[in-house]
């Protein structure tokens, strides 16, 4: 009785510590980051790293510009391919596929999660980049935003699809009934009163995918061509900018930390520093979207 | 039965979830721009029965049926089912406004159906809005979200997007019974008004809104061996006070159920 009681006292504060931590180590984290950052902010300057286009640490030249455009596209890229591609996915989990098929897809796109950055990386080398280098365009090597773009669309599948999956499901059941009855079709009860039904929730898993995508590095190194160059179009086409070899923000980091000394291995902390920043600001972006559509 | 036309005809139906029987044997016609009330104890078949004539039981995994229903002598099984649905409009027992502005909900119903004409839409909304005795309280503000208005609001709102669709029945299941004794009394009123147009079906587990509001009074049963018996279908007024069957009565007096 007395043990009982005193765990459930205890248990409490125990949580509470947990929580704490958790919320202590983001805060080390974040000031470690910016501590190791500021020599580089100082030195360089904020405005200089970020509107600076070229990055030549031999030369102290330490613009970002391409890295956040590198990161930008390549997680533009992804979403737009990998959005419809995940919501229809969940779509079929929630609403079309018989128990015994989803039995077997959901534990497959789960799947998907759990295989390591690297060997995404490997097989994009190894089947997509040689891919997408047929595409006819001059400049095209095949390693680049897109073979980037749609290695990563399948590396936030599984998030999206699970979420925007889970959020279709808790759509009352009386909304379904209450389309249906009013003689539409299953698509267009999915399209017209699911689907927006479910939006807050849809929203929520793109930018944890947002979130993801900005964050991935090991397999976008492997792909990306990793140019240090504002990645421009190849053509009179703006799209072919897909085309063309780029570097991530987070690639920047792994690929140069191992060697870095002085403001150079500052600057990159500071770039670490920027793409912590880019990534509250998208869910700063998200949860603001999210309250008005309950507003 | 009068002479007045039948909208609907049930014969020899039989409805299975799986292996479990819900509706047996049920035979019965419901006259056009009348009001037919389904009443009997909890877990009768009553909204099974309901559900039946839009075949919404069709979502329902595992369900299977017997013998025939016909709409103005078509069989509403080799109709097509949306068709059908537009034709036979329903009400729930729990106001379900889709998360939308109110003139969204009343208006999705033709929206489905292809209708973009703006006029045409604000016209339905405003028809189906009085026809349910809601424009008054709506009128100036139909952007406001339909989960905003009162549960009974939100239960004239439903039968409002029913309209909308134009359907020549209603199919209403316990549709008062989430609601406070006023808004209860509104939604009466209002059926009574309706079946000037519609065919109306409404199941009901308050006597006195059967007596109230029905012309018809179909009284379903089930005992230890079946389930969903057809044990009288009568005039209301007949039902109530001069049922032909024991277990009518002994239901209408509040003996069992
Ligand atoms: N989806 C279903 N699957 C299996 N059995 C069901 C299903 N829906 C209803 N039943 C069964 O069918 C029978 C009739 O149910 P129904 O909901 O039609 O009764 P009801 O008369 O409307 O009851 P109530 O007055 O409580 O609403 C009940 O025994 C019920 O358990
Ligand atoms: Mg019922």
């Amino acid at each position: 009785m007395k043990l009982t009681y005193l765990v459930d006292r205890s248990i409490k504060y125990i949580l509470l510590v947990c929580a704490l931590l958790s919320v202590f180590i983001l805060f080390l984290i974040a000031v470690f980051t910016l501590r190791e950052g500021l020599e580089a902010f100082q030195t360089i300057g904020v405005g200089q790293m970020l509107s600076g286009t070229v990055w030549r640490p031999g030369q102290d030249q330490y613009g970002i510009l391409a890295m956040i455009l590198g990161s930008v596209l390549v997680t533009i890229g992804a979403i737009a391919i990998g959005v419809p591609f995940a919501l229809g996915c969940a779509i079929f989990l929630a609403e079309v596929a018989p128990d015994n098929v989803r039995a077997i897809v959901r534990p497959a796109v789960e799947l998907l999660a759990g295989i390591p950055s690297v060997v995404y990386g490997l097989v994009g080398m190894v089947v997509l980049v040689p891919m997408v280098r047929q595409i006819p365009v001059p400049g095209n090597s095949g390693y680049g935003l897109l073979s980037a773009s749609i290695v990563l669309a399948v590396m936030i599948l599984p998030t999206i699809t699970n979420i925007a999956e889970d959020a279709i499901r808790a759509v009352p059941q009386s909304y379904r009934e209450g389309a249906f009855a009013l003689g539409s079709t299953h698509w267009q009860t999915i399209t017209g009163v699911i689907l927006p039904a479910a939006r807050s929730g849809i929203i929520a898993g793109i930018i944890l995918g947002v979130g993801r995508a900005l964050g991935e590095t090991m397999a976008m190194i492997m792909v990306i061509g990793n140019s240090v160059v504002l990645p421009k179009p190849l053509n009179d086409n703006p799209i072919t900018i897909f085309l063309r070899q780029a570097r991530t923000l987070t690639g920047n980091i792994a690929v140069e930390i191992g060697y870095a000394t002085g403001v150079h291995e500052s600057a990159l902390f500071a770039t670490g520093v920027i793409l912590f920043m880019l990534i509250m600001l998208v869910n700063i972006a998200a949860r603001m979207l999210m309250k008005e559509r309950h507003a | 039965m009068t002479g007045s036309e039948i909208k609907l005809e049930t014969q020899n139906f039989d409805l299975y979830y799986g292996n479990f029987q819900a509706l047996d044997d049920i035979s019965l016609q419901i006259p056009a721009n009348q009001v037919t009330a389904i009443i009997g104890p909890s877990g009768c078949g009553k909204s099974t029965f309901l559900r039946a004539f839009n075949r919404m039981n069709d979502l329902i995994p595992g369900v299977h049926t017997d013998g025939e229903i016909s709409m103005e002598g078509e069989n509403i099984f080799n109709m097509d089912v949306v068709a059908l649905r537009r034709r036979v409009g329903m009400v729930f027992q729990r106001p379900n406004p889709f998360p939308k502005s109110i003139y969204d909900n009343v208006t999705y119903g033709p929206r489905v159906n292809g209708l973009r004409d703006r006029d045409k839409l604000d016209e339905i909304a405003e028809r189906s809005l009085r026809g349910a005795a809601l424009w008054d309280e709506v009128k100036d503000d139909l952007g406001k979200s339909g989960l905003a208005l009162s549960g009974g609001q939100q239960q004239r709102l439903c039968i409002a997007r029913a309209l909308a669709v134009e359907p020549d029945v209603i199919l209403m299941d316990e549709p008062a019974s989430a609601l406070d004794p006023i808004a209860t009394l509104r939604i009466e009123e209002l059926i009574r008004e309706l079946k000037e147009d519609y065919t109306i079906v409404i199941v009901t587990h308050n006597m006195q809104q059967a007596g109230r509001v029905s012309d018809y009074t179909a009284f379903f049963y089930t005992d230890e061996s079946r389930t969903g018996i057809l044990v009288e279908f009568d005039n209301t007024k007949k039902i109530f006070t001069n049922p032909s069957d024991q277990r009518t009565e002994d239901y209408i007096t509040g003996r069992f159920g």
